[in-house]
This record gives C-alpha cells, sequence and structure tokens, in this order.
C-alpha cells in the first residue's frame, strides 16, 4: 500500500517538474522534441532511481557532516555511467542531448530526492520513490517535448505531419516557447490537482 | 544499526571509501564501453565519407591526410584512381558552438555532396542546414565560381530562414575545406 503510493504521487500530486518545480533547467533546454523529452527524462531516472537505491543502502554508513560530497559521487557515478553507455550504444540519442547528461549532477531534482527521501526511508520505498518521481518527470519532459515539437515544426517523433512547406509557429521550438508550454501545463496540473 | 558519528576517523574513511568502490564501477563501465563508444565514432566518420564521395572502392579512412586537429583529408580511390576528397572541416562561428562538415569534392573541386558531423546550432532554426533542401544548392557547385557567402553578404548561397549566423559559418566550413585541398593539389602538381 505505502509502496503504491510512494511510486504513483511523483506523477501528479508531487510531480517533480510541474507540482516541486525541481529540474527546470534541463527540462527547459532539452524539449525541443518529443524524443529527447523521453531520452533525458530516462537517463534521468535510472540515475534518480540508482542514486536513490545506493543512498538509502548506504545512509547509515555515512556520517551527517560528510553526506552531501557522498551523495554527489554517488549520483556523478551513475551520470558518468549513463553517459558512457549512451555514446557507446546510442550515440545519434547522445548527439542531441549531448551536454545536458553531465548536468544531471546538478539537477537539484536528484539531490533532494536523495535528502529528503532516500536518506530517511528503506530501499524497497526509496527505489520506488525515485522510480516514481523519475517516471513522473519523463512523463512531464514529453509532454512538453510533443506539444514543443508539433507546434514549433509540424512533426511527432520526427514524422511528418504538416507539409514541410507549412507555416508554423516557430517560436515554440525556441526558448520562451518551452516557458509558455511549462506555464499552461503547470496551469492545467493545478487545474487537475484541485479536482482529485 | 545506528548513524555513524560524525568523528575525523568516520568521515575519513566513509569518503574514501565510497570514492573508491564508486571509481572501481567507473573503471569497470569504461572497459565495457570503450569498444563501443570507438567503433560508434569510426562507423560515424566511415558512414559521412561514403555519404558524400562515391564510386571508391578502397578504404578512404586509411588513406588520411591529417593537416591540423580540425582537418582531415580522406581519399576515394577506384583502381588506384583518384575518384574524389572526403574533407573533414570545422568552422568555430556557429551560432552555438562548432559546426563539423564532412564535405565530398570531385578529382576538379566541384562540390560532390555535403553532410553535417557535429552542430549545436537552434533546433528548428540553425539545424535545417541538415536538410536536403539547404544543401542540395551546393551540390555540383564549384567553390572557384560559386561564391561561398550568403546572398546578404554578396556570395551566391541562399541563407537558412533567421539563421544567417549558421549560414555563415556553414560556407565558412566548407571554403577552408576547398582552399586547403586546392592548394595540397597545387603543391603536388609543382612537385
Amino acid at each position: 500500500m505505502k509502496i503504491k503510493k510512494e511510486f504513483t504521487k511523483g506523477f501528479i500530486k508531487e510531480n517533480p517538474l510541474l507540482i516541486l518545480g525541481l529540474g527546470m533547467c534541463p527540462s527547459l533546454a532539452v524539449t525541443t522534441s518529443a524524443i529527447n523529452g523521453i531520452g533525458m527524462g530516462i537517463a534521468t531516472t535510472f540515475v534518480l532511481t540508482m542514486s536513490n537505491l545506493l543512498v538509502s543502502l548506504l545512509k547509515n554508513f555515512i556520517p551527517n557532516k560528510v553526506r552531501i560530497p557522498s551523495f554527489i559521487v554517488i549520483i556523478a557515478t551513475f551520470v558518468t555511467v549513463v553517459d558512457l553507455l549512451m555514446k557507446a550504444f546510442t550515440p545519434s540519442l547522445y548527439e542531441a542531448l549531448g551536454i545536458f547528461i553531465p548536468l544531471i549532477v546538478v539537477n537539484c531534482m536528484v539531490l533532494g530526492r536523495a535528502e529528503a527521501f532516500a536518506q530517511k526511508n528503506n530501499i524497497i520505498l526509496s527505489f520506488f520513490d525515485g522510480l516514481g518521481m523519475g517516471l513522473g518527470f519523463t512523463l512531464a519532459l514529453f509532454t512538453i517535448g510533443s506539444i514543443r515539437e508539433i507546434l514549433g515544426n509540424g512533426t511527432f517523433f520526427n514524422l511528418q505531419l504538416l507539409s514541410s512547406n507549412a507555416k508554423t509557429l516557430l517560436l515554440f521550438i525556441m526558448p520562451p516557447g518551452a516557458f509558455i508550454t511549462l506555464g499552461y501545463l503547470i496551469f492545467i496540473i493545478n487545474l487537475i490537482k484541485e479536482k482529485f | 544499526m545506528n548513524k555513524l558519528e560524525s568523528n575525523l576517523k568516520n568521515l575519513v574513511l566513509s569518503l574514501t571509501s565510497i570514492s573508491f568502490f564508486m571509481a572501481a564501477l567507473l573503471g569497470f563501465v569504461h572497459s565495457l564501453t570503450k569498444k563501443n563508444i570507438q567503433e560508434a565514432e569510426l562507423k560515424k566518420i566511415n558512414n559521412a565519407i561514403s555519404q558524400v564521395i562515391s564510386n571508391f572502392n578502397n578504404n578512404p579512412f586509411q588513406e588520411k591526410i591529417i593537416i591540423n586537429k580540425d582537418l582531415e583529408i580522406y581519399i576515394g580511390k577506384k583502381d588506384k584512381e583518384i575518384t574524389g576528397y572526403a574533407v573533414k572541416t570545422v568552422s568555430h562561428n556557429g551560432f552555438n558552438g562548432d559546426i563539423v562538415l564532412m564535405v565530398g569534392f570531385s578529382p576538379n573541386l566541384t562540390i560532390n555532396n555535403i553532410t553535417v558531423i557535429k552542430q549545436n546550432e537552434t533546433p528548428g532554426l540553425g539545424s535545417k542546414m541538415s536538410d536536403p533542401k539547404f544543401i542540395n544548392q551546393f551540390v555540383n557547385k564549384n567553390p572557384s565560381t560559386f561564391i561561398l557567402k550568403p546572398q546578404k553578404d554578396g556570395g551566391d548561397v541562399e541563407a537558412i530562414t533567421a539563421s544567417t549566423i549558421t549560414t555563415r559559418a556553414f560556407c565558412e566550413a566548407i571554403k577552408i575545406a576547398y582552399d586547403t585541398l586546392k592548394n595540397i593539389k597545387i603543391k603536388n602538381y609543382e612537385n
């Protein structure tokens, strides 16, 4: 029961991006297409789940005074692992996400979950918290990415929806479009949250 | 088990052992992925070469001339006869960092085809440089008569809408490739 609660809270109730407002930098920068959003989301989910798992496992071995450096070392390791794996097995995705993968290290969401949840809870709950939060983040990135790709480029997963000569709202591909999309999404998700 | 006390011995011990184990894990993953990463990069270069020059049956990768860290020339040959040059070239003046191109030239230095190896331009604007619509205007043009500048600057290149800087950098990279290749050809001729 508790597992289910910790797992699902990340989707809407405590969505890290749309409700808690964490991890804005990568969200705004990489979500120019649906596939980029999913790639970034999955990479973050992996890092978040693994770091939550390890932090929870080691919580009693880490003295309070060095907990932040320890968490950062653990997070940075998993980010580098993702970086290497993507470079080796999905080079085209790596091209697109490029510089944003190393930036997961300083994504406050990952450190935030380690600090606020994993170091106080057991391994199983921490694992599901990380997975749920990560998937909620992925869902939010995917939504922003889809909206921006469809409106700004006329494509969805690189599938041409409009004729290639059609005029699209270029604004949505550019940074202001990310803010506008994010703003409306936060508005909508707050409406949904109030209903339930 | 209770949380370890924050005394000096525990601090040093826990941080050192965590760093040690994490380093070991990284080393393991690195050794696991090293070969694949190298292969992926090699494959990318080889793909780019075969996209920009055709009609060769040697391995251009083995006949490369490295000019400097930005410029590499791969020579395509068929039965010892040179059939084309693929030049890897870089412009540092992109809107958002370096633009790396592979430009294919036929033996008389006409542009055969161009492919983008790496770019970081604004998606939806500068990134349109990879579209065939933009690249096709260079195909079968000889830079000795086709001025590699946007029309705005008095050249012959139709710029990407709202991306003049990208277009300029793109042209610059091709120009560097062309000039280098021309100089080498002149030198070889004199010898």
